[in-house]
């Protein structure tokens, strides 16, 4: 019994120590319980149905992150992941009649595949230009799949997948607790020394491989990584919405989850996934004003863009929390030394 | 069909290049990665549009009216939303995004989803070795040429182009050596969204109006501009023209043409770079670290 309270006590004190005393991680634990209780208080199932695709958005914008936050690599066709993702759980769901738990970790090796094969290609460029290349990938692959419209099913694409769960509550259940451990396995992936390596090439490349480590390995790592993550959304999306079509690979979408990110605050993952817990959510309700509804979206982007270019979670989060100069732990904005060392905050 | 082909290839090819060498400019200058750029374009023809249809104004008025509310657009749009962000990257990359998306709803809102057209400024054709030449299409050709020619001239020539190619190759120097770099950025972005408009404003009799026409030229005009060398106005110009024969003869040679003159012109781009990583003309700037 002694062992049992010992560590009650201490996770309680834990929890205490750590969690209660900074902003963030309270907004954090709140939103994860509200998330898991929404359906304990309504079953509309509309307002479900939003949830789950912010679900999976959020997992694919913060697989963008993983990969052009941290490395650097802006990739400007990542709704290629999406897409291959998609045809391969919708192909292999449709006519080899795999269910579904197979397909989606198929189409996440799927994913894994693509991020090799756009990788190799792509570690040779830099910058813009390998922004502008990746653009590419998805409209020739688009293009392909209206030049053959008798496997992919051409404009209309493939439609009778099976369902992902018996009931739109399991549904949500199912994308909801997959979102929390994927992005929570990619937060822990880019604290790693993985994640520290891929930031210092962001940073600084040429000191990178100067301090001996094969870069290229790591950026084709990102690659894998992001194309791994993106392609549990595309299966998951093609599972959800059962019909996939070429709106996975367009051109909007790999800009969708650009603005989603930049908008959340790139380089955190908790950016992208809270940006679009934000927009696409407000997105959906702007349907009453149909007309209007992308440009008050975009007038949005652009004035949270002027105001705050770092992002909107980072820049809040600087408001409310404060590093300590010396022993670089955060603490609330209220508190003139720092809770861990007693140096002055100012 | 050889005709055919030669004619749309140069039409192609004269448009990209219109739009890739804007492009390629402020991308030199200004180090602005300018998504709305076909939006822009886009901009353009809706203005003929209205000033056509609506104002009764001449095709030839409305064409150069369009141009110059086009190039204020363009101005006030950099003014308000790209230049106080443009030490971040990132932010400026999302506001273009987001300012040719403010630009398509706009229009749509505006002038609604539909196919819109305006009337070609020449009517009638010649035949030539039998194939039929319509007379717009010529008038296409020779005002895309006359641009393309005017912006050399004003580059190379004028004291403005000195600046704006100063600017290009090292903003730091050049501003040290007097130049007004802001002012050298807004000389540019006009000359970069003016070519652009004219694009537009010639294309617009060739082609349907509508709220989307600016994501393929867009994608086409990376490509070009990726293939020819970022910041080089002369990769640029040669690619316009390899890109635009390569779509016409996709187009007219191939079954499904219509659907793979996209995929096959982007194919070409990353082969290109395979071997090339800096594309044909790749210009090296400073290590920018």
């Amino acid at each position: 019994m002694g062992f049992i309270w010992f560590y009650i006590r201490k996770i309680f004190t834990l929890f205490k120590c750590e969690v209660l005393v900074l902003p963030s991680r309270v907004a954090l634990l709140v939103f994860v319980v509200a998330l898991l209780l929404i359906p304990a208080f309504t079953q509309d199932p509309y307002l479900l149905w939003v949830l789950i695709l912010t679900a999976i958005f959020s997992i694919f914008a913060a697989s963008w992150d993983l990969l052009s936050g941290f490395t650097g690599q802006v990739n400007f066709g990542h709704a290629l992941f999406f897409g291959v993702a998609a045809y391969t759980s919708g192909l292999i769901n449709v006519y080899a009649k795999v269910p579904n738990f197979l397909s989606i970790p198929l189409a996440a090796i799927a994913g894994v595949l693509t991020g090799l094969i756009v990788g190799i290609p792509c570690l040779r460029l830099r910058g813009t230009y390998l922004a502008l290349t990746t653009l590419a990938f998805p409209i020739i692959l688009t293009g392909l799949i209206f030049a053959l419209p008798e496997v992919t099913g051409g404009e209309l694409g493939i439609s009778g997948l099976d369902r992902l769960s018996t009931s739109r509550v399991y549904d949500y259940y199912i994308t909801v607790v997959l979102m929390l451990v994927l992005t929570t396995i990619m937060w822990k992936i880019t604290d790693s020394k993985t994640g520290i390596l891929l930031h210092a090439i962001r940073e600084d490349e040429l000191a990178v491989r100067a301090g001996g480590i094969n870069t290229t390995r790591y950026k084709l790592l990102a690659f894998c990584l992001s194309g791994f993550f993106a392609g549990i959304a595309g299966g998951l999306y093609a599972h959800i919405m059962r019909t996939v079509g070429p709106s996975t690979l367009e051109v909007a979408l790999s800009f969708q989850v650009i603005i989603w990110s930049v908008f959340g605050g790139i380089v955190s993952i908790y950016g992208p996934v809270a940006g679009v817990f934000i927009l696409f959510p407000l997105a959906e309700f702007l349907r009453i004003l149909p007309k209007v509804r992308m440009l008050v979206f975009a007038v949005l982007v652009l004035l949270t863009l002027i105001y705050m270019p770092e992002g909107l979670i980072p820049w809040i989060r600087n408001k409310i929390e404060k590093e300590c100069p010396r022993c670089k732990v955060r603490s609330i904005a209220t508190r003139k030394t720092c809770r861990i060392c007693a140096a002055s905050l100012d | 069909m050889i005709q055919e082909i030669v004619i749309n290839g140069l039409i192609n090819g004269s448009i990209y290049a219109l739009l890739a060498i804007g492009f390629s400019l402020i991308f030199g200058v200004a180090r602005v990665v300018n998504i709305a750029h076909t939006a822009l374009y886009m901009a353009a023809s809706y203005f003929i549009y209205l000033g056509f249809d609506y104002l009764g104004m001449s095709s030839l008025l409305a064409a150069l009216i369009s141009i110059l509310l086009t190039v204020a657009l363009g101005l006030v749009c950099y003014q308000l939303f790209i230049k106080p962000i443009r030490e971040h990257e990132s932010a400026v990359l999302i506001a273009t995004i987001a300012l040719a998306m403010v630009i398509q709803e706009i229009f749509l809102l505006a002038f609604g989803g539909n196919y819109l057209g305006v009337p070609p400024l020449a009517t009638g054709y010649f035949m030539l070795a039998g194939v039929k030449i319509a007379n717009q299409h010529l008038l296409v050709l020779g005002a895309a040429f006359l641009a393309l020619i005017g912006t050399w001239f004003l580059l190379m020539k004028t004291r403005i182009g000195l600046g704006i190619r100063c600017t290009a190759q090292d903003r730091e120097v050049a501003n040290l050596m007097g130049i007004n770099v802001n002012r050298e950025i807004m000389a540019a972005l006009g000359i970069s969204v003016g070519m652009a408009a004219v694009a537009g404003a010639i294309v617009a009799p060739l082609s349907v109006i509508d709220p989307h026409m600016w994501l393929h030229p867009l994608t086409m005009m990376l490509a070009i501009v990726v293939l020819g060398g970022l910041g080089s106005i002369k990769g640029s110009f040669i690619s316009s023209y390899i890109l635009g024969f390569t779509e016409a003869v996709v187009v007219f040679a191939l079954p499904m043409g219509a659907f793979l003159k996209g995929p096959i012109a982007l194919s070409i781009m990353i082969l290109v770079l395979l071997i090339r990583p800096e594309g044909l003309f790749g210009v090296s700037f400073e290590e920018e670290r």
